[in-house]
């Protein structure tokens, strides 16, 4: 037998529009599907699901605060719960605390998303355009940069690579602000083709001139006030390569003229112009908005009947992102069965899809140490199994979404495996707690929220159908009810023992005995569904 | 648990040189860990694989002492003071960084040895790229998605993870220190490594077997974890259990969390004195891409320098633990980094992408010295001046192969697809 293929085309989708297929449409498009999104979107159609997952009129989140007094420090100019990015004073002892604040609060920013695409994308786009803070190194420019991420998450992509060529961060993680006429500096000039609008697939063929040629054009680029939080990128012509820059066949034997003074800066937007008259820099992108969104695997099919017309969308709407991704959402072939289920989550997926999915609540505003403290935790979480926002492990990004032949199977590890299933344990059973506030799975009021969960086979078919994107085979629901929810209580040889203790728990909640082992048996069942190599896909 | 045949023929993608498929199909026909296929099956040989992540400098880590003046005049601002940089035994021609007092101690004892200048014809400057090159062992023209270590434990364990573990080879056949799993571990179809982080964490997975239909992509996936999931479990038990045996090591490793890369080769040391018969472990330490300020004015100090100490503090602990556990005699290190950097430095004090660099290998059975000879450093050195090369990087596995893990030179030649010189290193 082999992996079938999946010839669906790009065509509107017509077929049905339910909760499964709500469900598939969520859990690629937000960090997991709770039981009030499925609700909120099957009762729509397809295509306003689409237009409000598109909708990005929503207001940026509020910035980072200070949290991080401690008995070691005190920060004199940035009060307690105040945002700390308009900061005047940077230095040793508050900068790494602000990355950690960074950090939190972005995974704050996931974790309390609006049903919209917005934050997924900004993963999409660091993990496109990789920096890592622990080069980077200054609070300031990282969160500039995430706000950048955020402001052209759904905007037009060459706006973007124009913001990103002259954006703090990236000028110094890519040596662009050591990038002048005396030393050209090429590491911007290359990963600029290789990795974020050309790339290196069979139709790209910049040469190594190329590169030195771009890294030409972009001298002169350079950090502006670089510990203050006015810090930004800015042209200085006085470090700019005058002379006249060549390039290859690939890009038509162009000459870029040198210019002289401030117009050094315009061979900038020359360059992009050349790059995105390539027509591999749509299907580069298109492909890897493919294998974040669908499906690691690009074979020919896929190349001809998918990327290509994507990337033709793509081309004709001038590079904005949008059109791309209704027009991929909205297909037959997203939403054919043979793409179901097909992607192991992300670190942050498995994570913040599963707070996400249990409405785990947490501490609110005014409770910010804490509330910081747990975003932290579930930050750390998803770094233990390898994916650290913000410090991905190159500039490649991670390897799950370039790196043959495991792509996401390389989330999946005998190291990180185990530490999925500790999360998903400890988040039924202890949790974590910061001063008395607590994140933690209550069983009892998430299955309540289910139709019929006294029923112990309606309680299991419900439960697989939320946690699962997959069917689970017959056996194993099963065992599930046998094994789990039958277990140990008295009898147990019927459904109504189950029944009976449900009811129970709604009629005499202070009945210890009763409630202590319908709880342990919910933990039980939601212990071991989590634990299943199922609950990995998505 | 019987693999699914199906597993072998859904990467159809991937396309095998079609010996390699011959010897998974000619092995099938064995009865899989009853009769050892190679000397390398039996022998308690280990392989220890260094990556310096990021192309390592070369020029300022093994100094052309014997072209002084033109070296200084190629790096003005970050050429090693003569007078500080650490004289070789035997070899004049050559010095070592002033950090690298550990594996400097190594060499003059004769258990550390260089092959100078290694890289490959049409050297890449990408480092992914270059990186994909090292670890598969294909020419740079070339794509390939398997390991060089991962076929040759395809070659010796060819059914592998079929019956996996068994009697004969009841351990990983390869080690990743860190989560991922590198792509030198890959085999044909399956990763040949399993990662670990520490052993003693191990996580104990819950139990649970589930029939899979895996005709479609999503089952595909599934079945790859539940495989994973088995893995983990059998062999976290002969890991801990290995783990266990070694009560203590030596006292010469840095406090845990102040080197990485000697945290990980503590790891490794203890697996095999532990009994382990995983023959090829893969360590990593990064950070070598030092286009900019890589050494402070005082140029013993700084990036590079740091970056050198650590490994060569790592490597140093690692050897005297060998000593220690008294298995110094089955382990033999190799370091690699996807390229060197050029002859010249740049403006901002740091050097750029490059082509050739050294290659440290270590053990009590190498043979030391330095194979080769000094890069030419060119009177004026320009920014397009590289590191040319003098030995492939195949030469160094083609060598590792077939004089440390006794591979016969023909599987030596198909796995590494090609017929490479055999180096004086062991």
């Amino acid at each position: 037998m082999v992996v079938p293929s999946v010839t669906s085309s790009l065509k509107k989708y017509k077929g049905k529009w339910g909760r499964a297929e709500a469900k598939h449409l969520l859990k690629r498009t937000l960090f997991g599907a709770g039981k009030e999104d499925l609700d909120h979107f099957a009762s729509k159609s397809l295509k306003h699901a689409i237009q409000q997952l598109l909708h990005t009129e929503e207001p940026a989140p509020a910035p980072p605060v200070n949290n991080y007094n401690d008995e070691k420090y005190t920060d004199e100019e940035i009060q307690p719960g105040a945002t700390w990015i308009t900061a005047t004073k940077l230095s040793g002892k508050n900068s790494g605390r602000r990355r950690n604040s960074f950090k939190a609060w972005w995974m704050g920013c996931m974790i309390n998303q609006q049903r919209t695409l917005r934050e997924k994308m900004v993963l999409f786009w660091h993990n496109h355009f990789a920096t890592e803070m622990n080069m980077v190194d200054n609070p300031f420019m990282i969160y500039k940069h995430n706000v950048l991420l955020r402001q052209y998450a759904l905007g037009n992509f060459k706006a973007m690579v124009r913001a990103v060529t002259v954006d703090a961060a990236m000028l110094k993680y890519l040596n662009g602000n050591a990038n002048t006429k005396k030393a050209p500096d090429e590491n911007y000039g290359r990963e600029l083709q290789e990795l974020f609008t050309v790339g290196k697939g069979p139709g790209s063929q910049y040469t190594e001139a190329d590169v030195k040629a771009a890294a030409r054009v972009l001298t002169g680029f350079r950090i502006n006030n670089k510990v203050l939080p006015g810090v930004h990128g800015i042209f200085d012509a006085g470090r700019h390569d005058e002379s006249d820059k060549q390039f290859s066949a690939f890009y038509n034997n162009k000459v870029i003229k040198g210019r002289k003074g401030k117009e050094g800066e315009s061979e900038l937007d020359e360059l992009l112009d050349l790059i995105f008259q390539q027509p591999e820099v749509a299907r580069f992108i298109c492909r890897k908005l493919y294998r974040f969104f669908v499906y690691h695997q690009i074979d020919e099919d896929t190349e001809r009947t998918i990327i290509e017309p994507l990337a033709r969308t793509f081309r004709e709407n001038h590079y904005e992102i949008k059109p791309v991704l209704e027009r991929l959402f909205s297909s037959r072939h997203f939403f054919d069965a043979g793409n179901r289920g097909g992607i192991i989550k992300s670190p942050v997926d498995f994570s913040v899809g599963l707070v996400r999915e249990y409405k785990i609540p947490f501490p609110g505003e005014d409770s910010f140490v804490e509330q910081y403290g747990l975003w932290s935790n579930i930050q750390a979480t998803a770094s233990q199994m390898q994916q650290n926002i913000g410090d991905p492990p190159n500039v490649a990004g991670w390897p799950a979404w370039y790196q043959e032949p495991l792509f996401d199977k390389s989330w999946i590890s005998s190291d990180t495996l185990p530490k999925r299933t500790a999360f998903t344990d400890r988040m039924v059973t202890n949790g974590f707690a910061r001063n008395g506030k607590k994140l933690l799975i209550d069983p009892v009021q998430y299955v309540k929220q289910l139709p019929a969960p006294g029923d112990p086979n309606k309680l299991i078919d419900d439960l697989a159908a939320l946690l699962y994107a997959v069917d689970l085979p017959a056996e194993e629901k099963q065992y599930m009810k046998t094994g789990i929810l039958l277990q140990g209580l008295q009898g147990m040889a019927s459904d109504h023992y189950w029944t009976d203790a449900w009811k129970k728990l709604q009629d005499k909640p202070d009945d210890a005995a009763n409630t202590k082992n319908v709880t342990n048996k919910l933990k039980n069942l939601l212990k071991y569904m989590m634990s299943l190599p199922q609950y990995q896909l998505m | 648990m019987k693999r699914r045949r199906f597993l072998r023929d859904t990467i159809t993608g991937v396309v095998l040189p079609s010996f390699l498929q011959g010897i998974s199909l000619k092995a099938l026909a064995g009865l899989p860990g009853v009769h050892a296929r190679h000397a390398a099956q039996t022998d308690d040989r280990v392989l220890v694989l260094i990556q310096l992540a990021g192309g390592n400098d070369g020029i300022n880590t093994v100094i052309p002492f014997d072209q002084y003046s033109a070296y200084t005049a190629a790096r003005p601002n970050i050429y090693l003071p003569q007078e500080k940089v650490l004289r070789l035994n035997g070899f004049d021609a050559s010095a070592f960084n002033p950090a690298m007092t550990n594996m400097h101690q190594l060499f003059n004892e004769g258990k550390l040895g260089v092959v100078q200048a290694v890289s490959y014809p049409k050297p890449n400057f990408s480092h992914f790229r270059a990186t994909d090159i090292w670890m598969t062992g294909s020419d740079s023209d070339k794509v390939l998605s398997s390991g060089w270590a991962g076929r040759f434990l395809n070659d010796v364990y060819p059914q592998f993870p079929d019956n996996y573990p068994n009697d004969a080879m009841p351990d990983p056949l390869a080690i990743q220190v860190g989560s991922v799993v590198s792509t030198t571990l890959q085999g044909p179809l399956f990763t040949m490594g399993m990662a670990i982080t520490n052993p003693a964490g191990f996580y104990k997975l819950v139990e649970g077997k589930v029939n899979v239909n895996a005709n479609s992509r999503w089952g595909e996936q599934l079945d790859y974890i539940e495989l994973m999931s088995q893995k983990t479990d059998q062999y976290a038990t002969v890991i801990k259990t290995a783990a266990k045996k070694v009560p203590a090591q030596s006292p010469a490793y840095p406090a845990t969390g102040k080197n990485p890369l000697a945290d990980q080769l503590k790891i490794v040391a203890r697996l095999i004195a532990g009994g382990l018969k995983t023959k090829v472990y893969m360590v990593s330490t990064g950070s070598f891409d030092t286009h900019a300020k890589q050494t402070e004015a005082d140029t013993t100090t700084g990036t590079h320098a740091k970056l050198l100490a650590r490994v060569s503090e790592a490597i140093g602990a690692f050897v005297n633990d060998l000593q220690f556990l008294q298995i110094g005699d089955r382990v033999m290190g190799m370091t690699f980094s996807e390229f060197g950097r050029r002859i010249k430095s740049n403006a901002s004090g740091g050097t750029d992408h490059g082509v050739a660099a050294p290659v440290f290998y270590f053990g009590n059975n190498v043979k030391a010295g330095v194979i080769g000879s000094n890069p030419i450093i060119p009177e004026n050195a320009t920014v397009n001046d590289n590191v040319p090369m003098q030995h492939d990087f195949r030469s160094l596995y083609a060598t590792v192969l077939q004089h440390w893990l006794k591979m016969p030179a023909e599987e030596v030649q198909q796995i590494l697809m090609g017929n490479y010189p055999m180096l004086p290193i062991v």
